[in-house]
């Protein structure tokens, strides 16, 4: 029997999902909703919006408006939806590779537009759905498929790059704390303005066999561990900061938001 | 409003009145030469009459937002030009495959690549028909005057509401930037289509189930309570994708053949001076403005010639070109570009009549005058 979360918001025909034994992104798809139902949100008035790759299969799983879109794109076509439709509450589920490689710009314009959206990366730092590729998070050194010899990018601080683009919320959470994805979702959704919540996956079948971080318990245990709250973080000496995951709400701010700017234009005449 | 009026109005002016008077609701757009204007009106004019103007970060953004805004209802519309059609094709094949209604003008200029911003060019014939990737049917049309922009504007919104895809309005820059005096139509004969919105209950609607004699299933508006799944993979009428071969099979034939079996509706044309002609131009856009004058220069001097102008691109009025290559015994395709319309029109009508082509890619006009000199020398 499936639970009552699960039977309200799930689309339960579509089920089961297609991601692997062990992958993370199960646990944040029900924290997201968990947040809706806590928020009280009527199904109708929510749209879900996903790009392409692991993460973006996440839109067909569930009984919203949703639109699985083109690779980059979920947030162009969340613009479009967001800035035409105000009352609907809009929500897009992306990925590492989806959100921060083709899809950068729109990452950059929609967080500086501040329109109301709420982008939630599940981040499991590797091309999953296309077998391994390393992506714009894999850690500098790490090894994916089209990285044999070990990764020589840069990776990117996606917290950073929003907040710096102009977002109002931002936050990081792992899966090893879902109640804290929950609480996230739920003020970025809140927040009038664009929201921007990285959730650290783990993708045992590509990242961690590449890499040989173990098993699927073995990821989550090292993300506890290597999570650490940002009050804490500020404290580290600089050595002792490598390898950290600071999560927790990272940046807050109120600006106009471009749908509620807009209107005001329409109103003058 | 119910008197005809007359306006000094340019090519890509008539394209925003016509959208509006289509129902055109929101715009999101990329600056591009020779499109620009289209942007700049919808910008000035929508928030005017309760409409939305964005201008995104570039060209894929842009037709991304509007197949977003159309899932909520609205008619929606891009404009650019070469480079920028380039980059369209992707949101172009997912408007086909999620059938999601929307207009994409392309005012051609010079290619390939950046090529000749401000210079007119036709080279964009084939790219419309097959620029996106896999087997599917579009519809582009392209006006040749000023007047004819706007009620062609006004049939891509209406042919992509009732067949539920994108439609391409193709223009090229000398018919964009053209200043013409035009007669603006009663607005209230003017015939408007809306996307047929389901009417069943909202359990029971499957987005992509067509009803028994129509191919074009029924579209209900994000946020209107019909929760429903849409995505650019192959899926099955309740929106959710399949890997089944027999649904790819149906779905893809009914995306085309829901255009291809429609011809009657969908194709339009102007006959000019057929009706004895022994030979025949084809030819469309600004180059069938020329085509014209050259006509009736030819016609002064004897020569039974008339023009055939496709205002539907694609699909091709093949009947219609079949049956003038059986009556008349050369065809001339005179075109800005090395020959593309022509193989087209060679396939239809190569079999019954001789046909010709004439053109080039160098951002120049083709004169009346070249045209004369090329029927007189075939």
């Amino acid at each position: 029997m499936v639970s009552q979360l699960i039977g309200k918001y799930y689309r339960t025909g579509s089920l089961p999902h297609i991601w692997c034994p062990g992958c993370g992104n199960g646990i944040i798809l029900r924290a997201i909703v968990k947040a809706i139902d806590n928020l009280g949100l009527n199904q109708d008035d929510v749209c879900v919006v996903s790009g392409i790759g692991c993460s973006s299969r996440a839109s067909g799983y569930l009984d919203f408006n949703t639109v699985h879109t083109t690779h980059g794109r979920a947030l162009a076509f969340a613009t479009g939806i967001k800035f035409a439709n105000p009352d609907l509450h809009v929500i897009v589920i992306t990925g590492d590779g989806d959100s921060a490689a083709i899809g950068g710009n729109h990452l950059i314009h929609t967080a500086r537009r501040n329109i109301d959206i709420t982008t939630i990366v599940f981040n499991n730092n590797i091309y999953g759905m296309t077998g391994g590729q390393y992506s714009p998070t894999t850690p500098t050194g790490e090894k994916g498929t089209t990285a044999p010899y070990g990764n020589i990018d840069a990776n990117f601080d996606l917290c950073e790059l929003a907040k710096a683009a102009g977002a109002t919320y931002v936050s990081r959470s792992t899966i090893y704390g879902a109640n804290m994805i929950i609480n996230q979702v739920e003020e970025g959704i809140k927040n009038k303005g664009f929201s921007f919540i990285e959730t650290i996956s783990i993708c045992p079948t590509y990242y961690g066999r590449k890499n040989k971080k173990g098993n699927a318990v073995d990821m989550i245990n090292q993300l506890k561990e290597m999570s650490i709250n940002k009050t804490a973080y500020d404290k580290l000496s600089k050595e002792k900061r490598n390898g950290k995951i600071v999560v927790g709400e990272l940046h807050k701010s109120q600006r106009t938001e471009y749908t509620e700017e807009y209107e005001k234009i329409i109103q003058s005449f | 409003m119910g008197e005809e009026t007359f306006k000094l109005m340019q090519g890509n002016e008539a394209c925003v009145e016509g959208a509006i008077t289509a129902g055109l609701n929101f715009f999101a757009g990329y600056p591009i030469t020779p499109s620009t204007e289209i942007a700049e009106l919808s910008a000035a004019k929508l928030p005017r009459v309760g409409g939305k103007f964005i201008q995104m970060e570039g060209e894929i953004a842009s037709i991304s937002a509007i197949i977003g805004a159309s899932l909520t209802g609205k008619k929606a519309m891009t404009a650019t030009s070469g480079p920028g059609f380039s980059l369209k094709q992707e949101g172009i094949g997912y408007a086909v495959m999620a059938e999601v209604p929307c207009v994409i003008v392309n005012v051609q200029r010079g290619g390939p690549s950046t090529g000749l911003p401000t210079s007119p060019a036709q080279g964009d014939i084939m790219q419309t028909r097959w620029g996106t990737h896999g087997e599917h049917s579009i519809i582009v049309l392209y006006p040749s005057t000023v007047r004819e922009i706007f009620d062609t504007t006004i049939k891509a919104f209406n042919l992509a509401e009732k067949y539920r895809t994108p439609v391409i309005l193709l223009m090229d820059e000398v018919i964009g930037h053209m200043r013409e005096k035009v007669e603006m139509p009663n607005r209230e004969k003017i015939a408007i289509y809306n996307r047929k919105k389901p009417s069943s209950s909202l359990e029971k609607y499957l987005p992509y189930k067509v009803s028994e004699g129509d191919m074009v299933p029924k579209m209900a508006n994000f946020g209107e309570g019909y929760r429903y799944h849409t995505t650019g993979l192959v899926h099955d009428e309740t929106g959710f994708p399949t890997n089944n071969g027999k649904i790819a099979e149906e779905l893809i034939n009914r995306l085309v053949h829901k255009i291809e079996n429609n011809l009657d509706d969908i194709v339009d044309y102007e006959e000019y001076k057929l009706q004895d002609a022994e030979e025949v131009i084809i030819s469309y856009g600004s180059t069938a403005r020329s085509a014209k004058s050259a006509i009736d220069v030819l016609r002064k001097e004897g020569r039974k010639i008339g023009l055939f102008k496709p205002i539907t691109i694609w699909p091709t009025a093949k009947n219609q070109i079949e049956d003038l290559s059986k009556r008349t015994s050369r065809i001339s395709v005179i075109e800005m570009n090395m020959g593309q319309y022509f193989l087209e029109i060679e396939r239809i009508a190569g079999k019954y009549s001789k046909v010709d082509k004439y053109g080039r890619s160098n951002g120049e006009l083709i004169t009346p005058k070249e045209i004369v000199s090329f029927i007189k020398e075939g």
